[in-house]
């Protein structure tokens, strides 16, 4: 069975991001990027996935410039087996369905049974890609799953999403995009072999013709990046426990009117 | 009506529409100057339920009534709701974030190749074209999006937007229109409810009483579930608390759990790391309690008390109580 796994790289959560100068971008000087956690979630299930049948191939894709292939390389060294970077500067100015587009592009050539991506990826917070591929491929999907399991024919797979008030589990024919929830699995660490091996296993490059497509202008974009505007200072209620407690509820039933 | 705004009907799976569809059709409403339309996909309507979207300001509603439309699924949903974008051409297309809509509007947004923004917290007509405001990077930086053309797809985070006031007496103008459902790929298997705790759905709630590492372990949440009953709150847990396995997953509030913006937050025993406040920094009144007077959630807290939260807790519940009983 063949497994694509769609990845992004972003900016590590700890890093202070800054808006560049022109408002719409971040300043991407000092920043330190990881694979998005979700992400991490979608490789890890497709490694077992294929450690449990015994057989098949991870494919890592991305989309994006240079730096990218260090995430590839790490999605390398904790499993997959090759990856393809969509490395193009014809998409710097890339919005999701864009992305999409690409990314549906790279199903159609590599014809996985199964693209598994992460619920969202944690820089833009979009959540929308999973979908989106599907939608163009014409696959069903199944967002925020916490389990799955494939048939032993390999034809269909059981996946459990998370919704309001509990989980829907749902069988689908394969193929099918999954989108990983954290509590799906626990992401392994690479090993020293891994990340050796990860060294002499392929980084596919490929551009826009490649992929037979020549990106749009987005549909959506960015007109003003803005830090947020900082919250009103608060107050710290000193005293005893119970005056503090008691000033407590009268500021938020007489000043506050929250409660 | 071409220049309509579409809001997307979230239901209770039961025929009647939830409290968030309130707060879309009253955005719909503002920003169209009036002509707010709700489109309703499910397998039942319930008259009463047709009768709160009016109330609730939606001038005409799209219904399309079909078993095939139960459970939801993406496959068949996006399909059947561009068959009616199609013929109706909406200026615009309003859901909320819901584990159906986040989906379904990301769907229908790439079958009609129009752009779609997610989890917005604030819309704002610019001259003839929508602005959408959407926390990014851990909502540490904000982001102004807009479309090169409509119509304008985009889901709302729940509890931000005010909610329509109901106005009773308003009748519903119903259209059925008639639409191919098609086949599903997807089928239903089972569906496991959560053990009903009596408390609020977290991404719903307009209260939340939240833990995290402080609370020390997992027999201590019961303080915090009671406080919750008596203020009528959700129970959320910090990133810690949940990978400590205090609490299921489900619970997590944060850049890897839910995001939430309820009208009243309160935390115990959470220090405020960047991954928790990317959950949680919408939430209208923050309050605070933490043993350490540096935790950088008191940063963000309108409200903090620095002390012992096995103390604070007892007090506050008891507190409330008497409140509530007046």
């Amino acid at each position: 069975m063949k497994i694509l796994v769609p990845i992004k790289q972003v900016p590590d959560t700890a890093t202070q991001v800054r808006v560049a100068a022109d408002a719409r971008a971040i300043e991407s000087a000092g920043i330190t990027w990881i694979i998005s956690p979700y992400d991490e979630f979608a490789v890890e299930e497709a490694l077992r996935i294929k450690e449990k049948r015994g057989q098949g191939e991870v494919v890592a894709v991305s989309l994006g410039p240079d730096r990218v292939k260090e995430a590839l390389r790490s999605c390398l060294a904790m499993g997959a087996d090759r990856a393809i970077h969509v490395n193009d500067p014809a998409f710097a100015d890339a919005d999701t369905l864009t992305t999409a587009r690409a990314l549906a592009a790279v199903i159609k050539q590599e014809a996985p049974q199964l693209a598994i991506f992460g619920r969202q990826a944690i820089d833009d917070d979009m959540g929308a890609l999973p979908a989106q591929v599907a939608e163009l491929l014409g696959w069903p999907s199944l967002y925020w799953i916490m389990e799955e399991a494939i048939a032993a024919d390999g034809a269909s797979i059981r996946a459990g999403r998370q919704v309001e008030g509990g989980l829907e589990v749902f069988e689908a024919p394969l193929p099918c995009v999954l989108a990983a929830q954290k509590g799906l699995n626990e992401p392994r660490y690479p090993t020293l072999k891994g990340i050796m091996g990860a060294k002499k296993k392929e980084i596919k490059d490929l551009k826009a013709a490649d992929l037979g497509i020549a990106p749009e202008p987005p549909q959506l974009s960015v007109a003003r990046l803005e830090s947020l505007p900082p919250r009103p200072p608060g107050r710290v209620i000193g005293g005893d426990v119970h005056e503090a407690v008691r000033e407590l509820v009268r500021a938020l039933r007489e000043e506050a009117k929250a409660i | 009506m071409a220049n309509a705004f579409w809001c997307v009907v979230e239901d209770d799976r039961k025929g009647y529409p939830k409290k968030v569809t309130a707060e879309v059709l009253a955005e719909a409403r503002r920003l169209s100057g009036g002509t707010a339309e709700a489109v309703w996909l499910t397998d039942s309507a319930q008259p009463e339920g047709l009768m709160r979207l009016a109330e609730w300001g939606a001038t005409k509603i799209w219904l399309v009534e079909h078993a095939g439309l139960a459970p939801y699924r993406g496959e068949v949903w996006a399909p059947v709701l561009a068959t009616l974008v199609a013929a109706q051409a909406p200026k615009a297309i309003l859901g909320a974030v819901t584990s159906r809509q986040r989906e379904l509007l990301a769907r229908l947004a790439a079958r009609l190749g129009v752009g779609f923004a997610a989890d917005t917290v604030a819309l704002a007509m610019d001259g003839d074209t929508l602005v959408a405001t959407r926390p990014v990077y851990a909502g540490k930086l904000l982001s102004k999006v807009t479309w090169a053309k409509p119509p304008w797809v985009a889901t709302l985070r729940p509890n931000v937007f005010k909610p329509a006031e109901p106005v009773a007496g308003r009748e519903p103008v119903v259209e059925r229109p008639a639409v191919t459902v098609p086949d599903a790929m997807l089928k239903l298997v089972e569906r496991r409810e959560e053990v009903s705790t009596g408390l609020p759905e977290l991404s719903e709630a307009e209260l939340v009483v939240s833990g995290g590492r402080g609370m020390k372990g997992p027999e201590h949440f019961v303080i915090l579930e009671h406080l919750a009953s008596v203020i009528g709150a959700a129970v959320g847990a910090s990133r810690a608390a949940v990978d400590a396995g205090w609490r299921p997953h489900r619970f997590q509030i944060g850049q890897t759990g839910r995001t939430i913006s309820p009208k009243l937050y309160l935390g115990f025993g959470i220090s405020g790391a960047i991954q928790h406040l990317a959950g949680m920094r919408t939430s209208k009144i923050i309050v605070a309690v933490n043993k350490d007077p540096e935790a950088p959630i008191f940063k963000v807290a309108d409200y903090g008390i620095v002390g012992d939260l096995f103390e604070v807790v007892p007090a506050l519940t008891e507190e409330f109580k008497k409140l509530l009983a007046k």
